[in-house]
């Protein structure tokens, strides 16, 4: 991570009388988690690498209102929402990318009910389009043929059908994917949805997350792959959970992508 | 005297459909006591699913074995209802077989009916041993033990009779076709049926014909007593399922509607010209002045209708990451939960000259615990494994929405990071001001 990220703000493409192509919409847990400033600073490096002309609102963003609508709180979700669309109506923002599938899913399909609309992109999506356009070369590099399992965020997989983005970025990084038993449509929660990220666990046997990187470790994997920085949290946590940080990691894809090449 | 079947036959049947009919709009009333959803939008989308989900089976077959079983059960039950046509005129005006004069095609829809009749026999059979050999455990939970449990035996032991009865009345017919008795005209192939027939080749003609005509009433009074136990028992799917896959969702799963009413007021809220000193709009009607749903009747007729077409196979709680991993929260228990709590407002607007009468009771506490509220991970596992379109988690967002926006009652743990959302812009309390501190770290 030796270059200097590029991150200029909407509030500077304004004063310069420019617009950039796309908004990335960081969210919270980008901006704030130490974890998951790191997929935030590897997709930044992927964004510059490919030229590609992006603002981020900065001290204008303001959390979506997901975990307040899934927690019941359908009033500060509205208010939420109702800011930030107007931030981004001032703006005249049209396209939006963002590594966070929970952002991506309330901007994408709940904002439009509130007046907000907006081509939204999750970022697997988004780097695969750039691959497709050929403005972004994805290779295998140190991934190549290391065995790694993709582990399905619900808010991008069964909230909103998108399976194969993160997948086909996966086969281009040459790795051998391999799938866990509930994968896809059937894949298990790892526990953080619905604002559980911010309260314990009600009374059980186990944690969801370790039932989960369980699963993950009984693929034999390397490397459980990921595209929400709330899964990754979860996993990373699981796998201390069972005692395996020595030889599993949890990656964002985005992460894969920047390393398999030492951007 | 010879009129007396056709008659016994004629209240028989009327008996049975208008009782069900009379507990049909029992379930639409229960039903409309929930708030209206419009599903005007999708119309094709919405047929669509209708025909591939519940009239295709598409989701059944996610797993396989049970899938492929209950196809036999689904396609035979529909089959042998056209049988019950023929069986219908026969009662009414004292015919046998009426529809024999298709001749060759009659052959053939009747052996198709004895086909169907003993893949019935086998689903149920097998249906049967995973229930109470193999004890599956999706079967064998806490919500399962006592009616659920003897419910969906008694479906399968009404099945199985029927399915005999059926064949038996069929095996009979064909002895007396084979003896040339009168009344009993050669007609339809009997490719099961025939393979009993041989047992009752030494009964006199009289006692193959009471045989025959017992097993042919049992056989279309146990139908009748199948028709109206539907209204008791969870086997409601049956017609159910199609409505209830029209009226279900044709949104990504991860969009949640919106509450229109807290629109309102987070519109008035944030309007720089709105007067906050006027008095609220008099065409502001009370069925809005609750927000979310503490009980069955602040609930939309699409949930109401999910409770009621549920027909607890539990597929949703076996895929939930709360239950699986010990939690109290089963997405089918909600859904039983649900039909339970509106039955019990049913009665009571029955028995208080249809009004309902309070009855310190709600769905909230008395059926439904918080804990099982916020056990939930809005992964939308079980919406995605309901074979019929059901949406447990859906009850559970308008109930969550009722303990925070009508109680204040979240876990603290919630009420600290909704307070950062409001206050930082961030659920962590992180200042609004830092957003971008990230680009300038090492």
């Amino acid at each position: 991570m030796s270059n200097t990220l590029h991150v200029p703000t909407m509030a500077e493409f304004v004063a310069k009388g420019e617009k950039p192509e796309i908004l990335f919409w960081v969210g919270c847990a980008g901006s704030f988690d130490d974890r998951a400033k790191k997929i935030t600073k590897a997709f930044v490096q992927i964004l510059n690498k490919a030229n590609v002309s992006f603002a981020v609102l900065g001290s204008e963003e303001g959390c979506t209102g997901d975990p307040a609508k899934r927690a019941g709180n359908e009033f500060l979700f509205q208010m939420q929402a109702m800011t930030n669309i107007e931030v981004l109506d001032g703006y005249e923002v049209q396209r939006i990318v963002t590594h966070c599938p929970h952002c991506f899913n309330t901007i994408a399909n709940e904002y439009p009910l509130l007046g907000g609309n907006y081509e939204v992109m999750h970022h697997t999506k988004f780097l695969k389009t750039l691959m497709e356009e050929g403005r972004l070369k994805v290779e295998g590099g140190k991934f190549k043929g290391k065995r790694i399992t993709f582990h399905d965020p619900c808010y991008l997989g069964r909230a909103n059908g998108e399976y194969e983005a993160p997948r086909d970025l996966l086969k281009k990084l040459e790795v051998e994917l391999v799938e866990m038993r509930r994968c896809k449509s059937n894949a298990l929660c790892c526990g953080a949805g619905g604002a559980q990220m911010f309260k314990e666990a009600e009374p059980g046997n186990k944690e969801i997350n370790i039932e989960r990187t369980e699963e993950a470790a009984g693929t034999e994997a390397e490397i459980i792959a990921t595209g929400c920085p709330f899964c990754n949290t979860m996993m990373t946590d699981g796998v201390k959970g069972i005692k395996r940080e020595g030889d599993m990691q949890v990656l964002d894809i985005v992460e894969m992508i920047a390393n398999a090449e030492d951007l | 005297m010879q009129f007396i079947p056709n008659i016994l036959f004629i209240i028989a049947l009327v008996a049975g459909v208008g009782f069900f009919i009379r507990n049909s709009k029992k379930i639409i009333r229960n039903i409309k006591l929930g708030k209206k959803v419009d599903v005007s939008n999708n119309k094709k989308q919405r047929w669509n699913n209708t025909i591939r989900i519940a009239l295709g089976q598409s989701k059944m077959v996610v797993r396989p074995i049970p899938g492929i079983l209950h196809i036999f059960v689904y396609v035979g039950f529909i089959i042998i209802n056209i049988e019950m046509l023929e069986i219908v005129i026969d009662g009414v005006f004292g015919t046998h077989r009426v529809l024999s004069f298709m001749g060759g095609f009659y052959d053939v829809l009747i052996a198709s009916f004895e086909i169907l009749a003993l893949l019935v026999i086998v689903g149920v059979a097998l249906f049967w041993t995973r229930r109470n050999i193999v004890h599956i455990k999706r079967f064998v939970m806490k919500e399962m033990k006592g009616w659920p449990k003897l419910d969906a035996n008694l479906i399968l032991y009404i099945e199985f009779v029927l399915m005999v009865l059926f064949l038996l009345m069929n095996a009979t017919d064909y002895q007396l076709q084979l003896k040339g008795a009168e009344g009993y005209h050669v007609a339809g192939k009997f490719p099961i049926s025939g393979m009993i027939a041989p047992w009752f080749e030494n009964m006199s003609i009289s006692s193959l014909i009471i045989f025959e005509r017992s097993a042919w009433w049992l056989h279309i009074l146990g139908v009748l007593v199948f028709l109206n136990y539907l209204y008791y028992s969870k086997h409601l799917h049956i017609i159910l399922a199609f409505p209830n896959v029209y009226y279900g969702s044709v949104d990504p799963k991860g969009k949640f509607p919106i509450l229109e009413s807290v629109k309102k007021e987070v519109e008035m809220m944030m309007d720089p010209n709105a007067d906050p000193f006027a008095a609220p709009a008099e065409d502001q009607g009370e069925e809005d002045s609750k927000f979310g749903a503490s009980d069955v009747m602040d609930l939309t007729q699409a949930q109401l209708l999910n409770a009621y077409t549920c027909t607890e196979c539990g597929r949703c709680t076996s895929v939930c990451p709360a239950n699986i991993t010990g939690k109290k929260l089963s997405p089918r228990k909600i859904m039983m939960d649900t039909r339970d709590r509106l039955e019990e407002v049913g009665k009571n607007i029955d028995a208080n000259n249809g009004e309902f009468k309070p009855d310190d009771k709600q769905l909230l506490d008395d059926y439904i615990s918080r804990e099982e509220l916020w056990a939930c991970t809005t992964c939308n596992a079980c919406v995605e494994a309901c074979p019929v379109s059901i949406n447990p988690m859906s009850i559970i967002m308008s109930m969550r929405q009722y303990l925070v926006l009508e109680e204040s009652a979240a876990p603290a743990e919630l009420n600290v990071a909704m307070s950062n959302i409001e206050n930082n812009q961030a659920p962590w309390p992180y200042n609004q001001m830092d957003r971008l501190n990230w680009r300038d770290e090492k």
